[in-house]
């Protein structure tokens, strides 16, 4: 191994520039001549518009503009779009109701924005928002999934009843019916998914810009996916096609899924930088995040385990009520859908599974995508399910959970959930798990534990995700609207450094360095030698971007498929100048040897002979800069065994993670180092769900946990320190082996968290506890199982 | 109405006209042009926005400009030495506590006055003592190994 190629620990060549304080992240920068948006938003969760009074606003000093959705429909400017059409069960596409960028009838949920007032200066924006009068007539809310289908809640859209977005089904419904029938024992669990919102720290922002010479329009913005932006932008909203149209995402300051749609706040400001003719400057503050960013998860599920007489798995069967929000954010509809039932099978070979899932339509800010979108969810059915059974029946967990494994020599196994997954090893990762959390010994720290009366529990979570997002054709069949293939291209310079561009878009997870690490290795340039670019519309030909841990098995693999182009292209030119065969001509560590000599040229050689092409292959393009595209063959698997340990103190509640072991497949690991910390920051994040966070409406729909002040955010006195370890089996669905780590950790999480807390309680008679568990929660739960004894 | 204030900001002498309203955080970002820190929430709860007043780490958010008049600042883009990396700044980048880097800045001027206070911090204090500083990325584990890293090599 290489000190800078794949499998070392490189240390980021992002880094100086974050730690000098020299980032450039949105809200950094200065346009000459810009202005500042600020929006005016609904304070109600359902009301109906009567008027919006703009005159006072008009004259407030420095205001340069107003405008409200009525200006947006007249220049044409078309709604914000879902790009994933679900068919329901009678074959029906799911009901896309109208998402207007500024609401110009009614407002679905508190932060709704139904105007834009552009100013001078951001004060200026803000005082003249103040001024914008709205005359409201409030309207009943419906905000609980659970309430949204009764004939008695009100509608968020007139035109979609009962708040069905879509009820739809995936599964074999009489195979799982006769599998129940068949069985010697039956698991049932209530459970909900507890709402999320996504808090990267740095808050979306935007600026609009146009240039009235070549009437190119340019978005900066706080996105995963910006040719993803620039496409939605040009071809559904309308606001300037695509070739007249810049997108670029600098560094951005973390994203978990919430930076991946196209929002209202910065299609306005596009659009409103034409209008005004100067740059428009839009930066959420948090109390804005907290009420527009997309949020995760909030499913309300019933499931059912049908096991047999020794425990082996018959049928599962799940029902959910999924919430959506007030409108369809821009991916919305396949997270609890595509992303969630087909991972239903889990590790196992449950051979009858059956899912109907609801999506629901509240006036709640919408729910999109946030890490691990759907899979966590599925996960947490699944592993709840499995625990609680293994406790009913008197089976070990680990037992149980064996005795169901997909085998190690099964793959490719298909799943009766439409996925094949190709590679694995569960076994191996729980017995690893089971190794370093020293499951053996748990028994005796448990009783030491009660001597200090306090209560232990462990808990597994053995997840599975998909990742490597996605084979086009696959996801095209499932509905939808893009492929999602992964752009990539190497660029030798003159002088035989590279600049390598690719369509993944690193928000932290360090893309700059381990792209290096792979063009490095696959082409010997020193790393030092190689820049990274992305983020930028005008610079990288496409992308689709990064999300579902894809980044390296598509984007990397991109990158692999161009850098043997580049091999390709050197050998024809090292072969004329050697004066030898191509077939003669071999390629390692960045040199072309003539096989069996000592003539030689490096790579640097080749590019200055391809650049300065005075001795030269005849009919070969000079140049040396490559593209690829690169679709994978199948999404990638990650699994392995989460194990939580807690210690909880009867008499406050209180929760302490003692140990958390996590030992994950994530196949090749490029940067050990960065691997490590996308595992502990995805613990952290699913411990977070599990113990402390909850997105809270209140009956009319107001936010109650509207900032770092009530929403309970994972911080470093009450997050766990990761005991990490690895049973790597290569992916064989990408060039480089690789199947993701993002978010493997806030997949698990939850489930071996709630399963420890569960455990510890069990006996008092505490058989489930919603997230998050809370200490007072804890502590109520304890006190009414002790009433009730 | 505009106010004068006057302060030193990483050695050097700095004044400008700001509102009264005007937080810190905007003096040095929008007046100075200094946007190594950053701005993450409202409620003075992120921390992504401490810099040093007169030797002790704050949120520039909740202080506002004319209350520094004339005091010593430094943020996150006076801590190096020139190129070279303040050891706390280098302890980071070999423990990799930063991902996103948006909350880097606060953590590491946090720290630095951490060590100041407590030159030998255990794990937990370094737990405690990160309570008004907000991390999304990394699960704070690699932070605190960086800070107790950097507080050796402060140590010297």
């Amino acid at each position: 191994m290489s000190e800078h190629g794949m499998g070392a620990s490189v240390r980021r060549k992002e880094d100086y520039r974050f730690l000098t304080g020299n980032g450039h992240y949105l809200d950094d920068m200065v346009r000459p001549r810009q202005t500042f948006a600020c929006f005016v938003r609904s304070p109600h969760a359902h009301a109906k518009i009567r008027g919006i009074d703009t005159s006072s606003a008009a004259s407030a000093p420095g205001v340069i503009g107003i405008f409200t959705g009525k200006d947006l429909e007249a220049d044409g400017v078309g709604p914000l779009i879902c790009g994933w059409g679900i068919t329901d069960k009678n074959g029906e596409p799911h009901k896309a109701p109208a998402h207007p960028a500024l609401a110009t009838d009614e407002v679905r949920h508190v932060g709704d924005q139904l105007a834009v007032v552009i100013a001078e200066t951001l004060e200026q924006a803000r005082d003249g928002a103040e001024l914008v009068s709205v005359d409201y007539e409030e309207l009943p809310a419906v905000v609980l999934p659970k309430n949204a289908m009764d004939a008695s809640s009100p509608l968020v859209h007139a035109d979609v009843p009962n708040n069905l977005c879509y009820d739809w089904e995936l599964g074999d419904k009489a195979a799982t019916e006769a599998a129940f029938s068949n069985a010697a024992h039956v698991t049932s669990i209530d459970i909900v998914n507890n709402r999320l919102v996504p808090n990267a720290i740095e808050p979306r922002a935007a600026i609009g810009e146009y240039d009235a010479g070549s009437e190119n329009l340019t978005l900066y913005t706080t996105s995963q996916n910006p040719h993803v932006a620039r496409l939605v932008l040009s071809a559904f909203n309308g606001i300037a096609p695509e070739h007249k149209l810049r997108v670029i995402a600098p560094d951005v300051g973390g994203g978990f899924g919430s930076k991946i749609f196209i929002y209202a706040e910065e299609t306005v400001c596009l659009w409103a930088a034409r209008k005004v003719r100067r740059p428009v400057k839009w930066t959420a503050s948090r109390s804005e995040a907290f009420q527009t960013d997309a949020h995760g998860r909030d499913h309300v599920t019933h499931a059912e385990l049908a096991m047999d007489a020794d425990g082996k798995f018959l049928g599962l069967r799940v029902n959910t009520i999924a919430n959506m929000g007030a409108y369809l954010s821009t991916f919305a509809t396949c997270v609890p859908s595509y992303l969630y039932a087909t991972l239903l099978a889990g590790q196992y070979t449950t051979p009858a599974i059956y899912c109907d899932v609801q999506a629901v339509f509240t006036n709640t800010t919408p729910v999109d995508a946030l890490r691990g979108a759907g899979r966590p969810e599925a996960t947490y059915v699944i592993e709840r399910l499995v625990e609680t059974a293994a406790k009913e029946t008197g089976v070990a967990p680990s037992e149980l959970r064996r005795r169901n494994m997909v085998a190690a020599d099964a793959y490719p196994y298909q799943t009766p959930v439409i996925m094949q997954y190709d590679c694995g090893n569960y076994g191996a990762s729980l017995d690893e798990a089971m190794r370093i959390a020293d499951h053996t010994g748990f028994a005796a720290r448990k009783a030491e534990a009660q001597s200090r009366g306090k209560l232990r529990g462990i808990g597994f979570s053995a997840y599975i995700e998909a990742c490597g997002i996605a084979p086009s054709a696959a996801v095209g069949s499932l509905g939808a609207g893009v492929g999602l293939w992964e752009a990539g291209q190497i660029r030798f310079n003159p002088t035989g450094n590279v600049t390598v561009f690719t369509g993944s878009h690193s928000h932290g997870q360090g893309h700059e360095t381990t792209f290096a690490q792979i063009i490095s290795e696959r082409l010997g340039v020193p790393f030092e030698n190689i820049d990274v670019v992305h983020g930028d519309t005008d610079k990288v030909m496409f992308g689709m971007g990064t999300y579902g841990s894809r980044s390296a098995a598509v984007g990397g693999s991109a990158l692999v498929k161009a850098a043997d182009k580049i091999i390709e292209k050197g050998r024809k030119i090292a072969a004329h100048i050697l004066e030898a065969s191509e077939d003669d001509i071999e390629f390692a560590n960045g040199n072309f040897t003539v096989a069996g000599t000592d003539k030689a040229m490096n790579i640097g050689e080749v590019a200055f002979a391809a650049y300065v092409p005075h001795n030269y292959p005849e009919g070969l393009e000079p140049g040396l800069n490559e593209t690829a595209v690169y679709d994978p063959l199948n999404f990638s698997f990650p699994a392995g065994t989460h194990i939580c340990e807690v210690e909880i103190d009867p008499d406050t509640g209180a929760v302490e993670i003692v140990n958390y072991t996590a030992v994950d497949d994530f196949g090749t690991v490029i940067n050990p180092m960065i691997v490590a910390g996308q595992v502990q920051g995805g613990v952290a994040h699913g411990v977070g769900q599990a113990l402390h966070e909850g997105c809270n409406y209140d009956e009319n729909g107001q936010l109650i946990t509207g900032s770092f002040m009530d929403y309970s955010m994972p911080r470093a006195d009450n997050t766990p320190s990761v005991d990490i370890g690895y049973t790597s089996v290569p992916s064989p669905s990408n060039p480089l082996g690789v199947k993701g780590c993002g978010e493997a950790g806030a997949i698990a999480a939850p489930a071996a968290t709630i399963n420890a807390v569960v455990d510890a309680l069990w006996d008092l008679g505490v058989h489930d506890i919603a997230m998050p568990a809370t200490a007072h929660k804890i502590w109520q739960s304890i006190r009414a199982a002790k009433a009730a004894a | 109405m505009s106010v004068s204030v006057s302060m030193t900001v990483n050695g050097e002498a700095v004044s400008g006209n700001v509102e009264g309203r005007t937080l810190l955080v905007q003096f040095i970002r929008e007046h100075l042009g200094l946007t190594g820190t950053h701005v993450g929430c409202d409620t003075s709860q992120c921390g992504a926005c401490v810099v040093h007043i007169n030797g002790t780490s704050k949120k520039s958010c909740t202080t506002l400009a004319v209350q520094a008049d004339g005091a010593d600042i430094k943020t996150i883009e006076g801590l190096a030495n020139g190129d070279e990396l303040h050891p706390m700044q280098a302890a980071f980048r070999e423990h990799h506590g930063l991902q996103c880097g948006f909350c880097t800045p606060g953590m590491v001027m946090s720290a630095v006055d951490l060590v100041k206070e407590n030159p030998s911090p255990s794990e937990q204090e370094i737990r405690d003592w990160l309570e008004g500083n907000l991390c999304r990325c990394t699960g704070y584990h690699n932070i605190v190994k960086a800070i107790k890293a950097g507080a050796e090599a402060m140590r010297g």
